[in-house]
């Protein structure tokens, strides 16, 4: 028992980041009714701007106090990411506005090629270390349960966004801009919202979470190569499919969902005799079962064609 | 003359690429590798085509139906060797047929794959069978990658040892039964399902045309012929491993069928043709590679969606697509 | 009488909007009848219930005996029932030959087997469709544009040629959605025509939806009125002309001339 609710907790952490991931995914798809595939990239670019920035400004962040450098490497991170995100939008994704979504995708499969083949140029194949943000501490909790400084820390700072996002949308004019542009873009613009600006700050907003996103599993799992951001991308689109792709809740009930299945199919593979490399599969598994029996995920709606 | 011109065209293919492979000898190893590698990527292209451009469904997970044809067919000739060359001799026309066996299994694996996956998933919208394909493609690989080392599937480290049988006939000459097979198709009365499916699927399905089994149609076919893909990539090659049937490899075949248009069989098949031979000169700029593809796709689809050749210039008049 | 389509008390719900409530309504073998109302009175929905895009929630439609509901679309086309869509539905990247082409699929014999073999058995089975289309495009004065892209087309030939698609089923009823929309008074005058002449040659029946008050009034011998789903009147198109609840509902909205 103490072992389920050891790997529960794990779980909790992995999905808080898969979280913290899909919901760029759902608000690109709310607004602009497209799968971001390059938005798996951002979270490895997020990672590798941590990993320079540090590099970079050691002089200047070394008398800081730890959580306050963290801060500056994060929003710095977020910042970069969310220009990139921005950049991307209004050269690749714009032109393509009206055209077939299937095309769109494509190109969005070309910009996460793009990204992760020019990282590989620049950043270099092999993988690095990502220097350690946060001190490494054991807390022990009550139950015998154990969590780390750096658990701790990610799962605070992943609070902290989700609420900080959830004011966003709901109480900001930009937010209520989105939600508008996401339920019905024609009415939108012609309540005075300007569209293209909404969509630019979607794009900036979810990549900036898809850069803290990666910072944060940076700090989890130290190493970053320029493809890491593949299948923990592919796994926050799942996670935002399962819990209903448009609808923000459901991307971190979904996130949330599939970081703790995964987690748990790691921990007790060996128990039935199934290999460690399963849990890899969990998350396309469950896709699949998402997508035979509720395709419009866990919290959405289905939407009908008009014939 | 004019009634049986299809067949008459698919046999001629067949003889000339068998008179041809028995020169290959001939031929400089390294250039006869090119060669083999073109057939099997027209192979791919063209069965890829038939479900994202003729029917205008969206697979990204063609190299997983590509691995299971591959290790199918490898499996039947490792294990099924000695009893094959049992029953159908060791000569030429021998270890021919047991190729062919093996070929067919891989086939009908992977279409079988194909009619699992496609079933319940062409039902949904277009990006949402992408990511779907996507997934397919990643848990074979996941599968694959798994197995113990001494089992009959090899583990991570694949198989080796593998009968070289592709020679350019068998290349080829597949090469040209899939041509055919997607051919005939779309050009058949029958086969305009498949395009009105593409076209508008809610008018399609008002025609009488039932949507879902010309989806799963194209799906299952096009994964038997990337399983014959597969098996002849495994022959050629002597030894297969998971890791050469990843989403990478299924972005190529993707990046052939949009270069040529999706739609146009001989635009695709122009273009497997030439991203092949690319492939290999660039393959000491393997960097460089990746990234001029990336951006040759984001330019194609900003500026030129309906491909490099326009469908209409190989057509006679009267026959779109 | 079982013959024609009955729709039987037909309701349909969305969530809490009936769309359609407690219609009824049939249409015989032959002749042409029309359904009218202003915008949004659910006509294009019984449409779609009768096609099978929907099913309705409560009631029944039968078509020569035969129940609809829960079959879906491609099922009911064999049934005999056609029909032509409000936004005009034309495969766009096939030649005007091919779209008509297209719904001759339903007539095949053969199906994938016999297209990979190219026997003698799908020669003439070809040979048959390209006639047949050919024939009936010529009826229709369609055939010196057969190998023109479909979509190119002005767009009142468009409209023709989508009618011209949904006869090649060999319906015994048609159904067309909005069939005038876009069109000047002297294409609408051909369209009349087009109609009684699709119906007396094919001996058919057509049910039509339309707004234009001038073609339902000059080609339907019986409309039935929707409005916010509910059927407000029935009748000839002089009773409908004069009927008090259906001038107050189209008041302001369509011209009654």
């Amino acid at each position: 028992m103490d072992q389920f609710a050891q790997q529960l907790l794990n779980g909790l952490f992995l999905g808080s980041i898969y979280a913290l991931i899909a919901l760029g995914y759902t608000m690109v798809y709310g607004v602009l009714r497209f799968i971001n595939f390059a938005h798996g990239d951002v979270f490895m670019l997020g990672a590798f701007s941590g990993l320079y920035l540090k590099k970079w400004m050691e002089p200047v962040l070394a008398p800081l106090h730890w959580s306050l450098s963290l801060t500056v490497i994060l929003v710095l991170s977020m910042l970069i990411c969310a220009a990139l995100g921005i950049l991307i939008e209004f050269l690749a994704y714009r032109p393509l506005r009206n055209r077939p979504r299937l095309n769109v995708l494509i190109t969005a499969i070309g910009v996460s090629l793009l990204i992760e083949y020019t990282g590989q140029l620049v950043f270099g194949a092999t993988q690095q270390s990502f220097p350690p943000l946060i001190p490494a501490n054991n807390i022990a909790l009550t139950g015998g349960l154990a969590v780390t400084n750096t658990q701790m820390i990610v799962f605070v700072t992943v609070v902290v966004l989700l609420v900080a996002l959830r004011h966003i949308v709901m109480r900001t004019r930009l937010g209520l801009a989105m939600r508008a542009l996401s339920l019905n873009p024609t009415a939108s613009a012609l309540m005075g919202v300007n569209n293209s600006v909404v969509i630019s700050f979607t794009f900036g907003l979810g990549s900036a979470l898809a850069a803290a996103g990666g910072i944060l599993y940076a700090s989890l799992y130290p190493s970053v190569e320029p493809f890491m951001g593949i299948i923990p991308g592919l796994k926050a689109f799942i996670a935002a499919v399962l819990g209903g792709i448009g609808n923000i809740p459901g991307a971190a009930l979904g996130g949330l969902i599939i970081g703790v299945t995964e987690t748990l199919v790691g921990g007790y593979s060996s128990t039935f005799g199934l290999p460690t490399g399963y849990k890899d599969g969990v998350a396309f598994v469950i896709l699949i079962l998402i997508l035979l029996f509720k395709p419009s995920g866990l919290l959405g709606k289905t939407e009908r064609e008009k014939v | 003359m004019k009634r049986y011109q299809a067949q008459i065209a698919l046999a001629i293919a067949l003889l000339v690429s068998f008179a041809v492979s028995q020169f290959s000898d001939q031929l400089n190893d390294y250039y006869l590798d090119i060669f083999l590698t073109t057939g099997i990527s027209i192979i791919l292209a063209v069965s890829l085509n038939l479900v994202n451009g003729h029917t205008g469904q969206f697979s990204l997970g063609h190299a997983g139906f590509m691995a299971v044809g591959a290790y199918a067919a490898a499996i039947v000739s490792i294990q099924l060797g000695p009893q094959l060359q049992h029953i159908f001799g060791s000569g030429g026309a021998g270890t021919g047929a047991a190729f062919l066996l093996a070929l067919l299994v891989g086939g009908v694996c992977a279409a079988l794959c194909g009619w699992i996956v496609g079933v319940p998933s062409l039902r949904l919208r277009g990006d949402y069978l992408a990511i779907v394909t996507l997934g397919f493609n990643e848990i074979i690989r996941v599968i694959l990658q798994n197995t113990k080392p001494d089992s009959v599937c090899g583990g991570a480290l694949g198989l080796g040892g593998i009968p070289a049988h592709t020679s350019i006939f068998w290349a080829f000459g597949a090469a040209a039964v899939c041509i055919y097979v997607v051919t005939a198709m779309i050009q058949s009365t029958w086969g305009r399902g498949f395009l009105a499916v593409r076209d508008d699927e809610i008018a399609a399905g008002s025609m009488g045309i039932n949507t879902t089994r010309y989806k799963v149609t194209a799906f299952v076919v096009g994964a038997f012929f990337a399983g014959i893909g597969g098996g002849l990539y495994a022959h050629q090659k002597g030894a297969i491993n998971p890791e050469g049937f990843n989403f990478l490899k299924s972005v190529d075949v993707v990046v052939m069928v949009i270069l040529g248009g999706m739609g146009s069989t001989v635009g695709v098949v122009l273009a497997a043709i030439v991203l092949t031979v690319l492939n290999e000169y660039l393959r000491d700029f393997e960097q460089y590679r990746m990234i001029i593809f990336a951006l040759l796709l984001i330019i194609m689809m900003i500026a030129r969606p309906q491909g490099l050749l326009p469908a209409s210039l190989f057509h006679k008049k009267g026959r779109t697509a | 009488m079982s013959e024609g389509l009955h729709l039987d008390s037909v309701t349909i719900q969305f969530g809490g909007l009936k769309a359609v409530s407690d219609f009824s309504f049939h249409v015989p073998p032959g002749g042409i009848y029309g359904l009218i109302g202003p915008n949004g009175a659910g006509k294009t929905t019984v449409f779609n219930m009768i096609t099978g895009v929907y099913t309705p929630t409560a009631g029944n439609i039968t078509f020569n005996g035969i129940s609809l509901p829960g079959h879906q679309p491609h099922q009911i086309t064999p049934l005999g029932i056609a029909r032509t869509f409000q936004n005009i539905r034309l495969f766009s990247s096939l030649s005007v030959f091919d779209n008509v082409r297209t719904a001759m699929r339903m007539h095949l014999i053969g199906g994938m087997g016999q297209t990979l073999l190219r026997g003698r058995t799908w020669r003439e089975s070809e040979a048959t469709v390209e006639t047949d289309v050919l024939d009936l495009l010529d009826i229709f004065k369609l055939a010196p544009l057969a190998h023109e892209r479909a979509t190119s087309l002005p767009y009142g030939d468009q409209r023709r040629l989508e009618i011209v698609r949904a006869l090649a089923t060999r319906p015994k009823l048609l159904l067309l959605d909005e069939p005038a929309a876009g069109m000047n008074p002297t294409e609408k005058e051909e369209l009349m025509h087009l109609i009684r002449f699709i119906q007396q040659k094919f001996q058919i029946a057509v049910l039509l939806v339309e707004h234009d008050m001038k073609v339902v009034m000059g080609i339907c011998q019986r409309i039935a009125v929707l409005e916010y789903g509910v059927k407000i009147a029935e009748g000839s198109p002089a009773k409908i002309q004069n009927d008090p609840k259906v001038i107050e509902a189209y008041l302001g909205a369509e011209t009654v001339t």
